[in-house]
């Protein structure tokens, strides 16, 4: 599991740190890290729908911000529960911009271990950083 | 935690950071509490009060309620008056869940009443009252139809039978911010929220069934006048917000004045969740006549609740609402900005004045209350973990001191993720269960991060506020039956 959430951090919210070799990794485990605030195993999730995401940003740490915000729209828009799948971080004219699959089911609290909802991506010590193995972030969602 | 060096002692309960700590501080901070609170105060409390207090056209001081802890931005319990001319406008002051607030309603029931069917009636709103990760509501609308909501708030539900001209009459504002503008959120808010009208959400959201005990009434005589009357009163709090309509406006605008904050208004970032826009700016402007949608939708929201409520009560009880004495007391916001008009220096001036994790807490006599609640102030309900209690007081004319706010609930020690390692949610329920607390949830390990143990002392709190002067213990309730999302 390429994600971990921190015990010291903002009280009444989830922090976590991902990493992966390179960018399009990284992205992936975000992803999971935040579906996985929302619902428990989330390999349970059944690819049955899948959702296009296309996203781009100037700064690498809001191109993620805005990638784990596709997340959590379309759980409350359309009540899917969604992972990244096939995911590719580019560099485009004016930054980055990210390509994936967004795979997964409607929410269904039978087959789900519901946890926490999340409200939002916050910029609080949001950071995408390069490491000696590849690349790690730091996002704190709200709870 | 302790609190920094240099916090200077300005009355029993008032504490005091000099604008020297820091550079660019334009104000000092004020911190409300007892020295057992401010002691415990996480570090990043003052910092956060501390970068507040350099926001372009703060007034006064960065203030710091008794419950206060660490939050993005603002502190979560933080409060900040602007000058709307040459003030900014921050959606980190207000929270991502914009209006999110309390809701109390008084029954005519007793507990030996209640009592018997507590389960069923637990049960019943655990069915009914819909709560969850992407839970959805139960008042269907159309994209539009929701467009009306958000520009007419509880005054829509009323509108169309779900409650009482004298449910908008308690609820602050009457339940409608008078400047939303359906124009000014995007559609993605629209399509996140317009069907989540009349659901609980989840995190610390919840729906309780509580107890008066004679022995927690404070104080007797207002407790009357606010229609606390038979020992053992049951009363139902609840405590819910805007659900993703209001994340979304929150989250978009916080990318707009990112975007205008050094390009347009050269205005320096120093921390990108305190992103800003002067309130007079365009951006400013648009993202407060959005976030009074918002603030309408957390209205509705709370109102088709109430309507669901009484639906259950008198299904259970086989006996009309009215019958039941279901009736509210108040309902109240923690997480808003607002143009208020306020004494500084003697002087009566018109303030934008940031909420965070606060509770407006007007005294007697002022305009905005109605006509009942003249006498008492304003009731002030004050939500504590599940498992100890909750208080209703009211506000009090020395509350002039922090713009009349006060605490919002009893603020978490400990974080989510600690929470939800050193507790088990079906160990807690059960527990909870042999002390009379009935509890039924969505997410078990939602539960283990509400527990008790990962908020401060709730009585701490109250009287931290009573002692400070900003609000007035009227009663204390315990819980007996709750719902979780």
């Amino acid at each position: 599991m390429p994600y971990e959430y921190l015990e010291d951090s903002v009280t009444s919210d989830v922090t976590f740190r991902a990493w992966g070799r390179d960018l399009d990794e990284l992205f992936t485990a975000a992803a999971d890290a935040t579906t996985n605030v929302m619902v428990g195993a989330v390999e349970s999730i059944s690819p049955t729908v899948t959702k296009p995401a296309s996203v781009n940003a100037e700064e690498l740490d809001l191109l993620l911000l805005r990638f784990l915000e596709e997340l959590i729209f379309h759980k409350d828009a359309e009540g899917l529960i969604l992972r990244a799948t096939a995911v590719r971080v580019e560099a485009a004219n004016d930054g980055h911009q990210v390509h994936a699959q967004l795979c997964g089911e409607p929410i269904d609290p039978n087959k789900h271990e519901l946890l926490a909802d999340v409200k939002a991506v916050t910029v609080h010590g949001l950071r995408v950083e390069r490491s000696n193995s590849g690349w790690h972030a730091q996002v704190t969602l709200d709870v | 935690m302790a609190a920094p060096e240099g916090i200077r002692r300005i009355a029993e309960s008032v504490w005091e950071l000099p604008p020297t700590l820091r550079p660019g501080m334009r104000v000092p901070v004020r911190v409300f509490a007892t020295e057992a609170l401010l002691q415990a105060m996480d570090d990043q409390v003052f910092h956060q009060a501390a970068n507040v207090a350099t926001l372009p056209g703060i007034v006064g001081y960065s203030f710091v309620m008794p419950d206060a802890h660490w939050g993005y931005g603002f502190p979560i319990g933080g409060v900040a008056a602007m000058d709307p001319k040459t003030g900014v406008i921050s959606p980190g002051g207000i929270g991502f869940d914009i209006n999110c607030g309390m809701r109390l309603v008084l029954t005519n029931l007793t507990l030996d009443e209640v009592q018997p069917k507590l389960r069923d009636l637990v049960d019943v709103l655990y069915q009914r009252v819909p709560a969850g990760v992407g839970c959805r509501g139960f008042v269907k609308l159309s994209e539009s139809e929701f467009a009306e909501v958000i520009e007419q708030g509880a005054r829509w539900c009323v509108r169309n039978g779900y409650g009482t001209k004298e449910d908008l009459e308690r609820t602050e504002e009457r339940g409608c911010l008078t400047g939303a503008d359906a124009s000014t959120v995007s559609p993605r808010a629209i399509e996140r929220g317009y069907r989540q009208i009349g659901t609980l959400g989840s995190g610390n959201h919840y729906l309780e069934i509580q107890v008066a005990r004679p022995e927690h009434v404070v104080d007797a005589t207002l407790a009357a006048a606010l229609g606390i009357t038979l020992p053992n009163q049951v009363a139902v709090m609840f405590h819910c917000g805007s659900r993703g309509f209001g994340h979304q406006v929150a989250t978009d605008y916080l990318q707009i004045f990112l975007r205008a904050m050094t390009s347009k208004y050269g205005l320096e970032i120093i921390d990108r969740e305190l992103a800003c826009a002067p309130f007079a700016s365009p951006e400013g402007q648009r993202y407060f006549a959005a976030m009074q949608c918002a603030a309408n939708m957390s209205f509705a929201n709370r109102q088709v609740i109430l309507h669901r409520i009484r639906e259950v009560f008198s299904a259970v009880f086989g006996r009309d609402p009215a019958d039941l004495g279901l009736r509210m007391v108040y309902d109240v916001a923690h997480n808003t900005a607002k143009l208020e008009t306020h004494v500084v220096d003697g002087e009566k001036r018109e303030l934008l004045v940031h909420r965070k994790g606060a509770t407006r807490a007007f005294g007697p006599g002022m305009p905005g209350l109605p006509p009942e609640y003249q006498k008492t102030g304003q009731p002030v309900i004050i939500g504590g973990s599940m498992e100890t209690g909750s208080y209703l007081l009211t506000g009090v004319a020395s509350g002039a001191a922090t713009l009349f706010s006060t605490a919002h609930g009893s603020g978490r020690t400990m974080s989510r993720t600690k929470a939800k390692k050193s507790f088990r949610g079906r160990d807690l329920q059960q527990s909870m269960e042999q002390r009379g607390i009935y509890v039924r949830t969505v997410s078990y390990a939602g539960l283990a991060e509400e527990a008790g143990a990962a908020y401060k002392d709730i009585d701490a709190v109250v009287e931290a506020t009573e002692c400070a002067g900003l609000s007035h213990r009227v009663v204390r309730f315990t819980p007996i039956g709750n719902v979780k999302g």
